[in-house]
């Protein structure tokens, strides 16, 4: 895993140098900056050194655990990437929306594939199609829009986007503190959900399909077995295999939906601070938050690897 | 032996052979075919496809406006109001009023009225800006326009205006070009490095499978979007020209989907070498090149057109969310995911909801090729009884 995150890390490092400009861009062009400050802000921030020399500068920082400073915040990258429950909104976007994702479209997986082509498989099936096809922005831009002009929550009394109505954030947790910030996430989980269920319900459909057909279930149905237990004791368990190793695969999927909803819905995410540091051509901070979207998939492969083998007693003893 | 004293079709005389014979019998592309046509929804997908094709290699004849051309007059303007009453309540031909544009001088607010003082008939194939059909062939008609009796024209903005003045229809039909030709020019630059290197690297084996794998492996441990979203503004902070950035992005999604292409082609490769039939050709002393050209590609073939209609839908939505965060496509080419970025916040949208529309298009051609990509899944998997 290592080496990957080291070359994941060098071409992300080649990458912000060969974009034009560098943080000072707007700096230089200030006509109240004197050339001596200029030099002492580019001596500051290491840019008048060779690249691999800033690249090793880089490493050398990260393996002590040390992410640099931002340039644009003087603070520790670490804080403005992580802190200010970054990290923990990201993790619990991330987790709630992959655990509500499956909640939802295993069981509705079941019911299409044991009601083939009958009308509501038709429709599930195209609901899923639909989901898949909207555009995570574009969703979550028509929610808003829903929310603030056609259902006009604002004279309700509730805000959309962000984390929080105004009103709650010193208060301690409460428990209709807690209510506002479900309320405030079930569009994200809605919109990033929608995408990653719609492929989970065809596998789950597909992979029972298949299950079905085989010999011991019909075994299990001539032994007089009611078809419930069937279904969910025998044939679910085995269908689930193959969307286990999914797993591994949705995570990128989630890490960029979740960008995009997280910058058009305010959420605070590392993503969106991603993207604000891409804006600004904020080095340190970009180089951060790659190496933590690189990270996140690597360890999303690792779990999803042992889940499958954990799930799947033949893959043990291979 | 029947004697034809006509030219038969190639059809009539597979006919005449099947009534000899007794039964039919159809080729591998017939049977796909046949399969096809049968997936009702996969059928409805590929019409909208083709609508959309048609539109966008006419868009310019369509379109009512060039892309550019702004009215600053009529900035936000709302969509037309076509009227199919005329005052006295009867049922005339569809004509539309011009826009009055009033400004409050004590709330600095816009409206837009309808100026009812003079009736615009909407006509087909009208005169307008001078534009080269496909490219060569200069023309200066369009299909539909708002002229008055005295030959006057008036502004028929069928589905709006943007922050400049400029006609929303028209855009969406040039953001069109862009929107439906990232797809398949990104997949038809994957297939050839991922059926080349997983190909080979299932084939034969050893070092070179351990070092594509490898390769592979690193770019599926890059997050795909964030990279993307730097790549796009590296191309932006370049100063290339709209196309280039263009040509720029198709290589960047091609860059990043590759490794997850190779691997699975690989592994299909990996499968069917294993075959018997394999093993019988090279037992009878085939080559590799024989083995690899005449055996493994074709078996591999339905599972990669199956793989790039489906990836088509994917590169679509990467292309669009770029292009709204602004990484993706540059002025002054647009797609519909540009088109939406002056729809990136509630209060745009709340006051000019027609700037959402290119979303509509998005999702409409989206799920068309999701289904029609479905169907030919659903056609060529050969184990499937349809």
């Amino acid at each position: 895993m290592i080496p990957l995150l080291l070359v994941v890390s060098l071409i992300s490092f080649i990458l912000i140098k060969i974009m034009p400009g560098d943080y000072l861009t707007t700096a230089r062009l200030n006509p109240v900056m004197t050339a001596e400050t200029l030099q002492a802000r580019v001596e500051r921030y290491g840019l008048d050194k060779p690249w691999p020399v800033q690249y090793l500068y880089w490493l050398k920082g990260v393996v002590t655990g040390d992410f640099g400073v931002s340039m644009d915040t003087q603070m520790p990258v670490f804080r403005t990437l992580f802190l200010g429950g970054r990290l923990m909104w990201t993790i619990i976007v991330a987790s709630t929306t992959l655990v509500l994702t499956w909640i939802f479209a295993i069981p509705i997986g079941i019911y299409s594939a044991t009601h083939q082509y009958k009308a509501s498989d038709h429709t599930v099936t195209f609901l899923g199609f639909l989901g898949l096809s909207i555009p995570n922005f574009f969703f979550a831009l028509v929610l808003l829009w829903m929310f603030v002009v056609v259902f006009k929550v604002g004279e309700h009394g509730l805000g959309v986007g962000g984390l929080l109505d105004a009103r709650f954030f010193d208060q301690p947790m409460s428990w209709a503190k807690f209510v506002n910030y479900i309320w405030h996430l079930w569009p994200i989980w809605v919109v990033i959900g929608t995408s990653g269920m719609a492929g989970l319900i065809r596998l789950m459909r597909g992979s029972l399909l298949d299950t079905l057909a085989l010999p011991y279930v019909q075994t299990a149905r001539s032994k007089g077995l009611a078809e419930r237990v069937v279904t969910y004791k025998h044939a679910v368990r085995n269908a689930i295999n193959p969307l286990v190793t999914t797993l591994g695969l949705a995570l990128p999927n989630l890490v960029g939906g979740s960008i995009i909803t997280a910058i058009v819905l305010n959420i605070p995410t590392v993503g969106r601070a991603y993207f604000s540091a891409l804006q600004r051509q904020d080095e340190p901070v970009i180089m951060g938050a790659l190496l933590f979207f690189s990270l996140f998939l690597l360890i999303g492969n690792v779990v999803a690897d042992f889940l499958l083998a954990w799930v799947d007693p033949r893959i043990r003893y291979n | 032996m029947v004697r034809l004293r006509r030219k038969t079709t190639r059809a009539e005389a597979r006919a005449l052979k099947a009534e000899e014979r007794g039964y039919v019998s159809r080729s591998q592309g017939q049977m796909i075919w046949s399969a096809f046509k049968r997936h009702r929804v996969g059928n409805v997908g590929t019409v909208v496809v083709l609508i959309f094709v048609v539109l966008a290699v006419f868009a310019e004849f369509i379109a009512p406006y060039h892309y550019g051309t702004q009215f600053r007059k009529y900035v936000y303007a709302p969509p037309s109001v076509v009227h199919f009453r005329d005052e006295s309540g009867s049922m005339s031909r569809p004509f539309v009023y011009k826009t009055k544009r009033e400004l409050d001088l004590k709330t600095y607010k816009v409206t837009f009225d309808e100026d009812t003082s003079a009736k615009y008939f909407l006509r087909f194939f009208v005169r307008g800006s001078k534009y080269k059909l496909f490219g060569f062939i200069p023309s200066s008609i369009h299909l539909f326009g708002a002229v008055a009796e005295d030959g006057s024209t008036a502004e028929f903005f069928v589905l709006g205006t943007d922050s400049l003045g400029r006609d929303l229809f028209t855009r969406c039909l040039v953001g069109s070009w862009v929107s439906l030709a990232v797809g398949p020019l990104v997949v038809m630059l994957v297939i050839p490095i991922s059926v080349v290197l997983g190909g080979v690297s299932g084939y034969y084996g050893g070092g070179i499978d351990m070092f594509i794998q490898r390769l592979c492996e690193v770019m599926l441990a890059i997050p795909g979007l964030p990279i993307l979203m730097a790549m796009g503004a590296a191309l932006r902070g370049f100063g290339f020209s709209a196309a280039m950035v263009f040509m720029g992005i198709i290589v960047a999604l091609a860059i990043v989907s590759w490794g997850g292409a190779a691997r699975i082609i690989r592994g299909q490769v990996l499968a069917i070498r294993e075959m018997d039939f394999v093993n019988a050709a090279r037992a009878v002393g085939a080559g590799d090149m024989r083995v690899i050209v005449r055996h493994i590609t074709p078996n591999v073939m339905s599972y990669l057109i199956v793989n790039a209609t489906l990836t088509i839908p994917g590169m679509m939505l990467t292309e669009a969310a770029l292009s709204f965060l602004g990484y993706g496509i540059q002025e002054p080419m647009t797609s519909w995911g540009a088109l939406l970025n002056a729809a990136t916040n509630v209060g745009a949208i709340e006051q000019h909801p027609w700037i959402l529309v290119p979303g509509i298009f998005i999702v409409i051609s989206v799920l068309a090729f999701n289904f029609m990509g479905d169907a030919i899944r659903d056609a060529v998997d050969p184990y499937s009884v349809v």
